[in-house]
């Protein structure tokens, strides 16, 4: 996607579409011959995955659409209609629900790989960014998605999500209505988280077109984190890269057809098969498993509006990731400590998804206190401070040299040049 | 789920020491016991006879107090189901009486149902249900075994996707109409016109106990005993919330099986492409030439 295209095509109608409105050059420069870094592993490929489940959500989605009625008292027939009167409508649905679970286990995925090599570093801090929006965009998506149904946890989790808005400070209130378009949750919300759940898919599609646009002016990191330096650290993306991400996207598919037909309803909650009943309240209102941890942040603070703020920040906060990481070094792999304080980041993640899940009473409550601060302690203090107090671990001087070793590179010379290079702000 | 693969999740459990979490909240709500369902498992499909059974009890019992709103008799002939062929589900829909009209002179009228007519709900609304039922609401069937769970504790949900259990909605039901007690324990107190019930949240529950040996008559030699109906009647609701079942578990082997495969001849396909050229783990992939240096096809 970056300059001008040299590609002519063989075939003389598209050479002389080409000249006109150079798109097949465009493709061929970005997903054709691109050069990759050579030793990505596996973990780069979740961003073709998640290219796959947005397509997976906006294909079966619009085939829902044309049998899903979005009125308070049709709503939940009309997903049972489509359970059981649709040819294949169960597939279509059990694809579509679990497949918003499969986004979700993608991105979190991306997202860890992008911190834990540092991917987020200059100068890919605007690409780490869309990431974000997207990322942002996905969750309301997957959020008003889940009312669409209008079962008992479809509307109890409306209403918990947008009372939030009740918190800001005088305006909170009417900030709720408005989003209702009424006194409670009711069918005009129904009818315009429909609308808008319709939209935003569309949304993170041209958000996706800036990142990838983004991703192609510097190129992918990879695990070493050291910049390409010559054409022997890059492969070209196809046949590479096609066939090692059709790979892992197909043993993804596996696994993602295992949930949609042998256990479908596994991470979704019962109560959302019996119809909305605004008189009655479930025992527990648990979102979707993908916010739990955003959900546990949200009880951990006292206060709803502290709640609200810690809910908002936790996401917020990662924005700033390029600024906060002080060190010049990307890939964990080089930063020993740094790697140690990063793994128990992740588990303190899952620790808060636990305790999303369950009663805030007891002994959760303290832990989700404990680990709501540590999530924002290392955020804003131990990522910061690391930069500063620890010693990486030797860089090697390329990309070739980290996959072939030294020898094979070109002799230790530019070993220790480059090391030094790479990280200045710390002893080498 | 077989007995084999319950004493395997049972061992599992047990060396996780999650028995602990388990057995603490049995104390306060007994857990329904894990039943062998013929639908269980990857395998597992539909047993007709039992679904045939389970319509019996539920029309000669349940219907009477609770309504399946989302089925229609057409369902009861459908593969994966109880399939009764076309007669037998005409003569079972014109036992009902159903409400059409209006007619040429405007009035509303009773007619025996036909096969395209939706069951027919017992009671005219939700306040005629209540006043019959003292004051409860005896909910819809048709989501009904998807729409109960509850948590076996401690971290069973972490085995749960291997064991492919997903049978807390018949389990509890099974275990509901089993779980009636003539006389509560010391010290609790049941309302006029509930029934003590070991399984219900709360244990006072509205619905008289619905079940009783020798109340449905089985052409098929089956017991007719309480702990039969029980069974027959959960696995047929168990099919009335779910009746894509049989249709799922086929597609998913044959979904499974060509992307098992295809990703098997991608394997293979990118270890030839990558043949010779050192990838991340900074060895060459399997079945490489000698190492040269690798020549980037650009
Ligand atoms: C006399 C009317 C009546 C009959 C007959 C009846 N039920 Fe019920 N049922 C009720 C009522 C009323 C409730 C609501 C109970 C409550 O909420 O306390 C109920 C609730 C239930 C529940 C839900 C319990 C829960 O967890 O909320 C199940 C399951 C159930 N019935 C199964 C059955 C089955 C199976 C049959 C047939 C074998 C049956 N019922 C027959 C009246 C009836
Ligand atoms: C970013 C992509 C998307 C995500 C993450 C997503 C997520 C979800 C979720 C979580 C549900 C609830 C599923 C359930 O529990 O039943 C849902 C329902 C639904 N979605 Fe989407 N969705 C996406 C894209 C789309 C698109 C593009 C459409 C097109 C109109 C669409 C149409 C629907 C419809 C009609 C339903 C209601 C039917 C049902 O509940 O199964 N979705 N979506």
């Amino acid at each position: 996607m970056s300059g001008a295209s040299t590609y002519v095509p063989k075939n003389p109608v598209l050479r002389w579409f080409e000249s006109r409105l150079p798109v097949v050059g465009l493709v061929h420069s970005s997903f054709v011959v691109f050069p990759n870094p050579r030793n990505l592993n596996y973990f780069w490929t979740f961003g073709g995955i998640l290219a796959f489940m947005l397509v997976c959500q906006i294909v079966t989605g619009v085939v829902l659409a044309m049998h899903y009625t979005p009125e308070a008292t049709l709503a939940f027939a009309s997903v049972e209609h489509i359970m059981r009167d649709v040819n294949y409508g169960w597939m279509l649905r059990y694809i579509h629900a679990n497949g918003a679970s499969m986004f979700f286990i993608a991105v979190y995925v991306h997202i860890a790989r992008g911190m834990y090599y540092g991917s987020y570093k200059a100068p890919r801090e605007v690409l780490w960014i869309l990431g974000l929006i997207i990322f942002l965009l996905m969750m309301a998506t997957a959020f008003m998605g889940y009312v669409l149904p209008w079962g008992q946890m479809s509307f109890w989790g409306a209403k918990v999500i947008t009372s939030l808005f009740s918190a800001i400070p005088v305006v909170g209130d009417a900030i709720t209505v408005w989003l209702w378009g009424g006194y409670s949750v009711g069918n005009a919300t129904l009818n315009r988280f429909f609308s808008l759940h319709y939209l935003m898919p569309f949304m993170i599609a041209g958000v996706v077109v800036l990142h990838i646009w983004a991703l192609h002016v510097p190129g992918s990191n990879n695990p070493v984190g050291v910049e390409v330096k010559s054409k022997k650290d890059t492969l070209p993306f196809h046949p590479y890269f096609t066939v090692k991400d059709g790979l892992a996207l197909s043993v993804f598919m596996v696994f993602f057809a295992y949930f949609v037909f042998f256990i479908p309803n596994y991470l979704g909650h019962s109560d959302n098969y019996i119809e909305a009943n605004p008189l009655v309240t479930p025992a527990h209102i648990v979102p979707e498993w993908y916010f739990l941890p955003y959900y546990a942040m949200l009880r951990a603070v006292p206060s709803k509006l502290g709640g609200v703020c810690a809910l908002f920040g936790s996401i917020l906060i990662l924005a700033f990731m390029p600024w906060l990481d002080t060190s010049r070094i990307r890939s964990s792999n080089f930063r020993p400590i740094y790697r140690a304080f990063l793994f128990v980041f992740f588990a303190d993640v899952f620790v808060l998804g636990y305790c999303g899940s369950q009663e805030p009473q007891g002994a959760i409550v303290l832990v989700s206190q404990v680990a709501t601060a540590w999530y924002f302690i290392h955020l804003l203090l131990i990522t910061p401070a690391m930069g500063f107090f620890e010693t990486p671990r030797q860089l090697p001087a390329s990309i070739t040299e980290a996959v072939l070793g030294p020898r094979m590179a070109g002799g230790s010379g530019a070993f220790a040049a480059a090391r030094t290079a790479a990280s200045p702000s710390v002893d080498g | 789920m077989t007995s084999f693969a319950k004493s395997m999740l049972l061992a599992t459990t047990l060396t996780l020491g999650l028995a602990g979490a388990a057995a603490a909240q049995e104390a306060e709500n007994p857990l329904p016991p894990m039943e062998h369902w013929a639908f269980s498992g990857p395998f597992g499909t539909y047993d007709t006879a039992q679904l045939q059974r389970g319509y019996q009890v539920y029309r000669q019992v349940c219907s009477n107090c609770h309504a399946a709103k989302f089925l229609s008799f057409r369902n009861l002939a459908e593969a994966g189901g109880p399939q009764f062929s076309d007669s037998q589900v005409k003569a079972l829909a014109a036992t009902f009486k159903v409400q059409d009209g209006p007619d040429d002179s405007g009035n509303m009228y009773d007619r025996p149902g036909r096969p395209s007519d939706p069951f027919p709900s017992p009671f005219a609304n939700e306040q005629a249900a209540r006043a019959a039922n003292g004051g409860a609401y005896p909910p819809d069937m048709s989501t009904l075994a998807k729409a109960r769970s509850f948590e076996r504790g401690g971290l069973w949900f972490l085995l749960e996707p291997f064991s492919q259990y997903q049978n807390e909605g018949p389990d509890y039901i099974h275990a509901l109409l089993n779980g009636y007690k003539d006389d509560p324990p010391a010290g609790v107190k049941i309302p006029d016109g509930k029934y003590y019930n070991e399984y219900f949240p709360g244990h006072a529950i509205s619905m008289p106990p619905p079940l009783s040996d020798g109340l449905v008559d089985y052409s098929d030699g089956s017991p007719k005993t309480t702990a039969q109906y029980s069974k027959d009647v959960a696995a047929y609701l168990q099919w009335m919330a779910e009746p894509k079942l049989d249709q799922r578990k086929q597609t998913g082997f044959k979904a499974v099986i060509f992307l098992a495969v295809f990703a098997g001849l991608l394997f293979v396909l990118k270890h030839r492409i990558w043949a010779g050229v050192k990838d991340a783990s900074g060895t060459a992939s399997a079945g490489s030439m000698p190492l040269t240096d690798p020549k980037p096809r650009a």
